[in-house]
């Protein structure tokens, strides 16, 4: 269980990314994050995983603060941040270098294989394609076998079909050991598909504003009217959290119309 | 059909690629080697007397007797080991004072100023001073040739050092590497590339300030035989040094190129780039 216990967090320049943060999340759940721009999402991934600390509150998992980088807890980046001098096995064997050898090229191959990189265990980093080196960032943050796996955000520079297939593919890894997911995203369409429950922050300081459960059968259909639904929800709680920064009242068809389209 | 018409296509340009790197080369050969000719020529056919600036043919009679009587090897000898424990002293140093001035921005702050502000000072503008210190013998020669080396070392390892990516950096933190642990598996490989460009910097300079130390006195080395020939007026015999220059100087950058290929295959260049 992971527990977040009044998370706040305040820059050393005065300003505060986040504020009374109380989440709880079960073994095995997917939570998704969602917020406009600025609202702290990337500081609370930072903050679960150790690579920062808050300022107030604390992060436990299984009863135990974090307060740096935990063997539990895993991190894909934005960025795949593959090491570029390793092959790609090497780099998907990053987290294991302790282990026994055999045993540790076993689980690297079938991690490789699993990502659908089997035949790219050999090959430089820069060879592989940008939906390829985030499938190896994957395959090297799930093959320690974390409780907690954080996404930051981890298909957005990538193209909406490797997107929808990656995605596919995460649900897919997830299924085999069902670690704890939390996916930063602004991506709703990805949120949904992929999320238990949805949090909506909200900026200045980020605070949760709105959790919403997405509670449709596996695997999704994004075409259909319950996940129309959920969207709809979303989104509305997205352009609520945002009223603050509007300058005018805009009417409730505009709004309507243009939910989730400003960022 | 687009797949079998492929691999046809990509056999003949293979082929033609290998060819191309040969008339590469030839191409580059070619300049020096009709100088060369047209200048024997010119000697041979007494279009000039050649004394001032001796044919290709004379050059090489002067390099075969300077070897045969095991002075061209003494020579190389002698001002090899120079540049060996000038260049070892300056990149130990170098890499050492650049490492902590990249690792620590308080070190930077303290000592980078000077650095630079020695760095201006042209290197043989030293070197009465070395000569007073440490005698005109070996001391001051390598300490020259170690100061030269000692700069771009420097340079070139903060530089690395300071440009690292933060965001692989945090890789590591992520996977809990240790102090040690961050240096070995993470820092190192990722300094390395600047380091070998340094180093290949700082041994073109030692070669340079081996030269300026024995042009100002010795008794023995490649930068001796420059004097000596110019003194006695036998200009095949400099020319004869100054190819040995060339050549040594190749083969010891050679040499780190080498040495350090095996450790950055994985770096992203352009096709044919090491061969610089």
């Amino acid at each position: 269980m992971l527990v977040l216990d009044r998370v706040g967090k305040t820059y050393p320049n005065g300003v505060r990314a986040l504020d009374g943060i109380d989440l709880k999340v079960s073994p095995g759940e997917v939570v998704a994050v969602v917020g406009g721009s600025g609202c702290g999402k990337s500081t609370l991934l930072r903050a679960i995983c150790g690579l920062d600390t808050p300022s107030q509150g604390r992060v436990l998992l299984d009863g135990e603060t974090i307060t740096s980088p935990h063997e539990k807890i895993g991190i894909v980046f934005q960025e795949a941040r593959l090491l570029p001098w390793l092959s790609i096995a090497e780099n998907v064997g990053f987290g294991l270098e302790s282990w026994p050898r055999a045993e540790r090229e076993q689980r690297v191959a079938t991690a490789l294989d699993r990502v659908g990189l089997g035949d790219k265990a050999g090959v430089w980093p820069r060879e592989l394609s940008g939906g390829q080196a985030q499938r190896a960032a994957i395959a090297r943050a799930l093959v320690p076998r974390p409780e907690v796996l954080l996404l930051d955000e981890p298909f957005s520079a990538l193209d909406a079909f490797t997107r929808a297939d990656l995605q596919d593919h995460l649900l897919d890894l997830w299924s085999e050991n069902r670690p704890t997911l939390i996916l930063v995203t602004h991506d709703v369409d990805e949120a949904i598909v992929l999320a238990d429950r949805i949090l909506v922050m909200r900026p200045r300081p980020g605070r949760i504003y709105e959790e919403i459960a997405a509670d449709l059968p596996r695997p999704r259909d994004r075409q259909s009217a319950s996940f129309d639904h959920v969207k709809r929800r979303v989104l509305a709680a997205l352009d609520r959290s945002m009223q603050r920064e509007r300058r005018v009242d805009e009417g409730e068809t505009r709004s309507e119309a243009g939910a989730g389209l400003w960022w | 059909m687009t797949s079998t018409a492929e691999p046809a296509a990509v056999q003949p340009r293979k082929s033609k690629a290998g060819l191309g790197r040969f008339v590469r080369w030839g191409l580059g050969l070619l300049l020096p080697l009709v100088v060369a000719v047209g200048w024997e020529a010119a000697v041979r056919l007494h279009w000039s007397d050649g004394r001032l600036v001796p044919p290709p043919s004379v050059i090489v009679a002067t390099f075969m007797a300077l070897a045969k009587t095991g002075e061209l090897q003494r020579h190389v000898l002698v001002t090899t080991g120079r540049v060996a424990v000038g260049f070892g002293l300056g990149v130990i140093a170098g890499t050492m004072v650049g490492a902590l001035a990249g690792y620590s921005s308080l070190t930077r702050r303290l000592i980078d100023p000077t650095m630079q502000a020695l760095r201006a000072i042209p290197s043989i503008a030293w070197v009465p001073l070395f000569v007073l210190w440490f005698g005109i013998f070996e001391g001051s020669k390598i300490t020259l040739i170690a100061v030269g080396v000692f700069f771009p070392v420097y340079l070139g390892v903060m530089g690395a050092v300071l440009s690292v990516d933060r965001k692989i950096v945090e890789v590591g933190r992520a996977f809990r590497l240790s102090g040690f642990q961050m240096v070995r598996r993470i820092l190192l490989p990722a300094v390395l590339p600047h380091y070998v460009i340094a180093l290949r910097s700082g041994l073109g300079l030692g070669w340079m300030f081996v030269v300026a130390a024995e042009l100002l006195g010795a008794s023995e080395g490649l930068g001796y035989l420059l004097v000596d020939g110019q003194q006695l007026g036998k200009p095949s015999q400099i020319v004869a040094a100054i190819v040995a220059f060339a050549i040594i100087g190749k083969i010891t950058d050679w040499i780190i190129v080498l040495m350090s290929a095996p450790f950055l295959r994985w770096e992203d260049r352009a096709p044919g780039s090491m061969e610089a």
